[in-house]
């Protein structure tokens, strides 16, 4: 059937700001969605409240509304647009709950408005666990046993039927919250009652726990004339009872037979079949009992979800760009397949590479939290690793998390009391995968490690066969005399550098100068969705050691490579995937060849038709100098990527690479604390007070310097990670002691703290000559509050005139001075001193920063592309006619996930813990959500 | 890469490509023509597929043996692939069900592998130039002695292998008092078509691949069923005729793969070589019939000429095709109650989503 003819305008519902268990894999699913339909020649009108999205921007769709995903939203909408559709299944549960409220006030109904790609019915049943629960088994599939349970009583009868251990499942809530398992008696009634207080409709299934059991998952796509293909089949290596979000997960499944794998498949193709009759995605979740491989259905969602970003990456099939054009009435024999862009779009991917998604946890930024493992989801980010084996995979998946490791193990973070690595995999934590390792180095058998963790025996097996090869490695003295096989198996297992250096004990650039000596070089593989049976015209490439290099540069363009940011975390987020697309079609638009770097599968600036050519691959030097070897790009862009490409801009640097715009020296000013105070020195800018210690004893002399209170922080992190505010000797010398002890080798830097002063922040580009202020945002929260935590308002609006003007003034005197050749990020704090507001600079960023998106979305100008041409010195200032459409006020109001750690301090402070972030556009300051937000300030102000 | 005892291989192609590798299986020489399957699951199932006999079979699926061995999983007696060639090779299978690992399994039926393979390379290879010959060696590492034993290797085309995988003696299987028996021609059948049509209600007679009609009538079926097999059915006329045959008196007659392409000479359509054939599990097929479309397994390297199909429009009538390269994949013989897929129904390994075709079988031979 081709595509319904009546469907010219379509309304996409976004997630809203990034909560833990709903991030910006949705901004991947809402953009793919936008441009599939505009492709059709489909108006998209797109409502979503979280700025730092590309797909709110115009360049995704053609009416973008930033407004609070409400009711009373979606009809100032309807009243202003004509829309025939409303597609809301790719903005996760969110946009599901928004269009089911908004359907039972009949708000589509009256405005005429078609659900697409959707079955309410379907949806009701698949998030009713009871109703769930009795359809499985009407179809013929099996469940786990349970009990529903409205009440506090029934869930103690519950669980007197089904015994202990046992899992409670809220009805109707999102991630996992409020999920637990219970594995004795004593504490069943307290997770009941915070079960039953956290499902909007005071339900809980109270089921049977099949801890162990295998878990899989399987993407699917439903045309409407009922054809279904399983487009990805995920493997969990943590097996049931860690939320899928929080598991490492492998795609091709590695365990299952064919004959377990049909089953599965025809159970999930009876069950999509069996809710409704939609056209669209859908992801169910299966478990399997290893010892007879019974199968039971664990739950569906009936949309595009976190599963199906991660599936899009991992297969290059584009599950929500399909998804979109199912959903107008195509069917899957009508399309094509968009990599090989000549076979069919019905089929299913097969991989001959190996995919492993890690989770990225942030416990260290909520001191306080549990970081055990379970039902409820508390990863804030994750990555994927592509290698030619599960090895391969697996330590690039490592290296491309950015906790500080070299691959799994062998870079001196290994722990070696068996006693601790035993409780560790027993309780599963952040940390289990490099655990199990130890274990195995420390000659614990495999059999006993099986049985604490419930891993399957092949991973295991694949990770001892990694202890073996170490065990190996370290019976040679030294690299010359490792033979080139032994060193190219090594490689192949996915050991970088860093890691045989130090099971070798020497250095990196040695390993790597062997290798190249060697001519070990990386060959790039192409991710193609058809294990090469048919050519591919998409440049979508991993690296590996192989015999044959498919990445071949035919193009006599310019080449410019952008860094991405990695993976998501709390201070770096979606805001940098949202810069890294702008900065690619800037490029793009030059006539310049843009390359991607990136290993984060939930972002748009992954996907494999934005930049020219794509490299899935860590962004970590290694894996980086690789690529730069191979292209030979005439520079590399570290502005956009966040904190993480901008700390590889020294080693760039030291290797002769060109980094494009402001150059690293400046980079470096900017960072360097001592450099940079003499910078504002000379300027005659003031800055707090403050010094940098590398003792106790010292730190405790500047403080005394300075004068209490004063902020401790160590020198480089991100996102304030450990940073304090302390009034007096005895919290110094804890705070300083507690920096050493985490993060050794750094040195403390002490500030005077501006108490009661106000917050401000300048985003600013500057081509070298002229400096274009982008916009001033003012912080509702004084300083001492973490900026990403901080309401900021823009433009400033309790300010005075002479202190916006001072700000101006030193944001056009600093981007000179730094030789700015990009984007700029300048804080201030402004300490009213008798009728004077007197402006100091806390801090300078010579990128992008997290509210660049933000103030490009409220003012309508395409500020990245602008700073991006800058950089790449093909345009001026003055070459841009930029016309700010500035509304009212725009606030960025910080969004939290504290009901994931409900152990943690809420309250605010120097160190950031906000996972998103929302825009509210408000008319002047008597608006209600303005006054309310504004009054905090006078909170915080008299604490 | 597990190996056993880190002993080198080598893998030679007809162009003079040479890989280097580790031995896996049995320590020996191998040769055929080089082949791959796309399947991520269902090695056992390919090895033991009667249609690769004599064929190199290289897996782009990384890992193969993870999941071991299982003895109802065969296809057929013993493993019918010349040798393996593979990335990654693993002996320690984590099922539990497993009754064997695979290199137990390969060491017991002979077979020759090699791994460490870049076998992403070498099917771009075969993509680019076609389905050619191979050597595969653990025992001679010298490549003038491999080159001089790889020439001796004949070309697929031509060749007529059925009649080395047929059975040799009749047998039967299912119910003796089932309300149908067919009568089914083995070119080497896959063991799950047989479990299939024996799970329908039909109680089969399995004739080897060279009997005529005649002899089957005995048997007084209400239908016959072509098998799959290995080879060039062009070089099969004793099985042509016997297809001709039983048209000729208008009997239920389906065919799969071989047996497809077997009906289709019978029609007068010729059938062609394939640059590099179709194997694996997530072929597309739309079945132009109810307009709806199939993930099917596949393994073939022979076709069904669709344009002699269409100077026959009136003879033979096309009712599936790929929807990726919009090839012949199903057959009706106009005015006869014969018709044929050119892929595997069966699965095993593979979707089921064609197990519809054993039903209309049933139902035709019942209509009748």
């Amino acid at each position: 059937m081709p595509k319904d003819k009546s469907i010219k305008s379509v309304l996409i519902i976004g997630s809203g700001p990034i909560v833990i268990g709903q991030a910006c894999e949705f901004d991947y699913s809402g953009s793919q969605a936008a441009r599939s339909l505009r492709e059709e020649g489909i108006e998209v009108t797109l409502i979503n409240s979280n700025p730092a999205t590309i797909m709110t921007d115009p360049v995704t769709a053609d009416h973008v509304h930033l407004l609070p995903l409400t009711v009373e939203s979606i009809i100032e909408v309807l009243e202003l647009r004509k829309i025939d559709a409303v597609l809301p299944t790719m903005g996760g549960q969110t946009a599901l709950n928004l269009a089911i409220e908004a359907g039972k006030l009949g708000v589509w109904e009256k405005y005429n408005v078609r659900l697409i790609g959707v079955d309410l019915n379907a949806i009701e049943l698949t998030e009713n666990r009871e109703a769930f629960r009795q359809h499985m088994i009407n179809i013929g599939l099996s469940v786990a046993p349970s009990y529903i349970a409205n009440s506090f009583l029934e869930g103690k009868e519950a669980a007197q039927k089904i015994g202990f251990p046992l899992v409670i499942r809220p009805s109707y809530t999102l991630g996992g919250s409020g999920g637990a398992f219970v594995h004795k008696e004593d504490d069943f009634d307290s997770a009941l009652r915070n079960g039953l207080n956290m499902s909007p409709t005071h339900e809980v299934l109270v089921e049977k726990a099949v801890l162990g059991w295998k878990e899989f998952e399987l993407e699917l796509l439903r045309d409407q004339a009922d054809n279904v293909v399983i487009i990805c089949t995920v493997e969990n290596l943590d097996p049931m009872g860690i939320h899928t979000g929080d598991s490492i997960t492998v795609a091709p499944a590695m365990t299952l037979s064919d004959t377990a794998y049909q089953e599965m498949r025809d159970q999930a193709i009876l069950a999509m079949r069996s809710l409704g009759n939609f056209a669209g995605g859908c992801n169910i979740q299966f478990s399997i009992n290893p010892e007879d491989e019974h199968l039971i259905v664990i739950e569906i969602n009936p949309r595009v979800s976190r599963s199906s970003a991660l599936a899009s990456k991992a297969t290059g099939y584009p599950i929500a760009k399909i998804a979109a054009k199912l959903a107008i009435g195509y069917t899957l024999d009508e399309l094509k397949n968009q990599i090989t862009k000549n076979t069919s779009a019905f089929f299913e991917p097969t991989l001959d590479y190996v995919i492993v998604k890690m989770p990225r946890w942030n416990f260290d930024k909520f001191p306080g939290s549990d970081n055990s493992l379970g039902l409820q989801m508390k990863s804030v980010g994750e990555v994927m690793g592509i290698g030619r084996t599960f090895k391969e995979a697996l330590q690039k998946a490592c290296q491309s998390l950015e906790n500080n490791r070299q691959g799994l193990g062998a870079d001196n973070k290994e722990w070696i009391q068996t006693a601790d690595i035993l409780a560790r995999l027993e309780t599963p934590s952040d940390d289990r995968i490099f655990r199990l390792k130890d274990a195995l180095a420390l000659g614990v058998p495999e059999k006993t490690i099986q049985k604490l963790t419930k891993i399957d025996p092949w991973f295991i097996r694949q990770i001892k066969e990694l202890v073996a090869l170490e065990n190996k490695l370290k019976s040679f003295k030294t690299i010359d005399a490792v033979p080139l096989e032994f060193f190219k198996e090594l490689k192949q297992a996915g050991y970088s550098d860093g890691q045989i250096g130090w099971i070798l004990r020497t250095t990196e650039d040695e390993i790597a100068q062997r290798r190249h000596d060697l001519g070990i070089r990386r060959t790039y593989k192409m991710v193609d969705t058809c294990a090469a049976e048919f050519e591919a015209q998409t440049p979508y490439f991993y690296s590996s050691f192989e015999s044959e290099n498919e990445s071949i540069s035919t193009s006599n363009k310019k080449k410019i490579i952008v860094l991405g940011s990695g993976p998501n975390r709390i201070g770096q987020g979606i805001e940098f995937d949202y810069c890294c697309v702008h900065g690619i079609l800037a490029i793009k638009d030059v006539g310049y060849e843009a390359i991607m770097i990136n290993c984060n599968p939930e972002t748009v600036s992954t996907d494999f038709d934005i930049a020219d050519k794509l490299y899935f691959e860590p962004v970590f030097w290694e894996h980086l100098e690789e690529i730069i070897n191979l292209e030979k790009p005439d520079g590399i862009i570290v502005q956009l990527g966040g904190q993480t490409a901008l700390k590889l801009a020294e080693t760039f640097y030291n290797k002769g690479i060109k980094i494009i715009g402001t150059e690293f020296p400046s980079m470096d000013l900017a960072e360097d604390r001592g450099a940079f105070s003499d910078l504002l020195k000379s300027l005659d800018i003031p800055y707090p007070r403050y010094g940098v210690a590398e003792t106790t004893d010292l730190a405790l002399q500047i403080a005394k310097e300075v004068g209490y209170p004063v902020l401790v922080r160590p020198s480089y992190v991100l996102g304030g990670q450990q940073m304090r505010i302390v009034i007096n000797d005895q919290e110094l010398e804890k705070q300083v002691l507690s920096i050493f002890k985490h993060l050794p080798d750094n040195k403390v830097l002490i500030d005077q703290f501006l108490d009661r002063a106000k917050e401000a922040e300048i985003d600013a580009i500057c081509d070298g000559d002229e400096v274009h202020i982008m916009g001033i945002m003012e912080h509702i929260e004084p300083a001492g509050i973490h900026s990403g935590d901080s309401a900021a308002v823009l433009p400033t609006y309790s300010l005075s005139v002479e202190a916006v003007n001072t700000m101006v003034d030193y944001a056009h005197k600093l981007a000179k001075a730094l030789k700015i050749k990009g984007l700029i990020n300048i804080q201030f704090a402004i300490k009213k001193i008798g009728d004077v507001e007197k402006v100091y600079v806390i801090e300078a960023n010579p990128r992008a920063s997290r509210t660049t998106p933000f103030i490009a979305k409220a003012y309508k100008v395409p500020y990245l592309q602008i700073a991006t041409k800058i950089m790449l010195g093909t345009n001026k200032l003055k070459d841009f006619d930029i016309k700010p459409q500035p509304s009212g006020y725009a606030i960025k109001v910080p969004v939290f996930s504290f009901n994931k750690f409900p152990n943690v301090d809420k309250n605010l402070g120097p160190e950031m813990k906000s996972t998103g972030e929302a825009i509210q556009f408000i008319k002047d300051l008597t608006d209600p959500f303005f006054r309310e937000l504004d009054s905090k300030r006078y909170m915080y102000l008299s604490r | 890469m597990t190996s056993i005892e880190n002993k080198t291989a080598i893998l030679l192609l007809d162009d003079g490509t040479v890989f280097h590798g580790w031995a896996v299986g049995s320590v020996g020489t191998a040769t055929g023509e080089i082949c791959f399957n796309t399947g991520m699951t269902g090695y056992q199932e390919i090895f033991t597929d009667p249609s690769y006999f004599g064929q190199l079979m290289v897996m782009t699926n990384v890992h193969i043996g993870n999941y071991g061995i299982h003895q109802s999983e065969s296809e057929s007696d013993s493993i019918k692939i010349a040798g393996l060639i593979c990335r990654d090779f693993n002996i320690v299978p984590s099922r539990q069900l497993a009754n064997k690992n695979i290199q137990e399994y390969f060491e017991n039926h002979q077979l020759v592998g090699i791994c460490g393979i870049d076998t992403r390379a070498l099917v771009r290879k075969i993509r680019s130039k076609g389905a050619m010959n191979g050597i595969i060696s653990s025992e001679e590492l010298d490549i003038n002695v491999l080159k001089a034993k790889l020439k001796g290797v004949p070309s697929m085309e031509g060749l007529e292998l059925a009649s080395k995988v047929s059975t040799n003696t009749c047998y039967t299987i299912g119910d003796e008092d089932a309300p149908l028996r067919v009568a089914v021609l083995d070119f080497g059948v896959k063991k799950h078509i047989l479990e299939y049509l024996a799970e329908r209600g039909c109680y089969l007679k399995i004739f080897p691949g060279k009997t005529s009609l005649e002899e089957m009538k005995a048997f007084q079926p209400h239908g016959y069923f072509m098998s799959n097999g290995p080879g060039d059915p062009a070089a099969m006329d004793y099985a042509v005729d016997t297809a001709k045959a039983i048209m000729a008196e208008d009997q239920p007659l389906f065919g799969i793969c071989l047996g497809h392409q077997l009906l289709a000479l019978a029609a007068g359509i010729p059938t062609y070589k394939m640059h590099h054939g179709h194997r694996g599990i997530n072929h597309p097929v739309k079945n132009l019939k109810t307009g709806k479309s199939e993930i099917t397994s596949q393994n073939h390297g022979f076709g069904v000429s669709p344009e002699a199909i269409e100077a026959n429009k009136d003879k033979v009538e096309v009712t599936h095709i790929n929807l990726n390269d919009q090839t012949v994949e199903g057959i009706k013989i106009r005015g006869k109650k014969a018709f044929s897929v050119q892929y595997h129904p069966e699965a095993s390994p593979g979707p089921h989503d064609a197990w519809y075709l054993f039903d209309d079988f049933v139902n035709l031979m019942r209509s009748n």
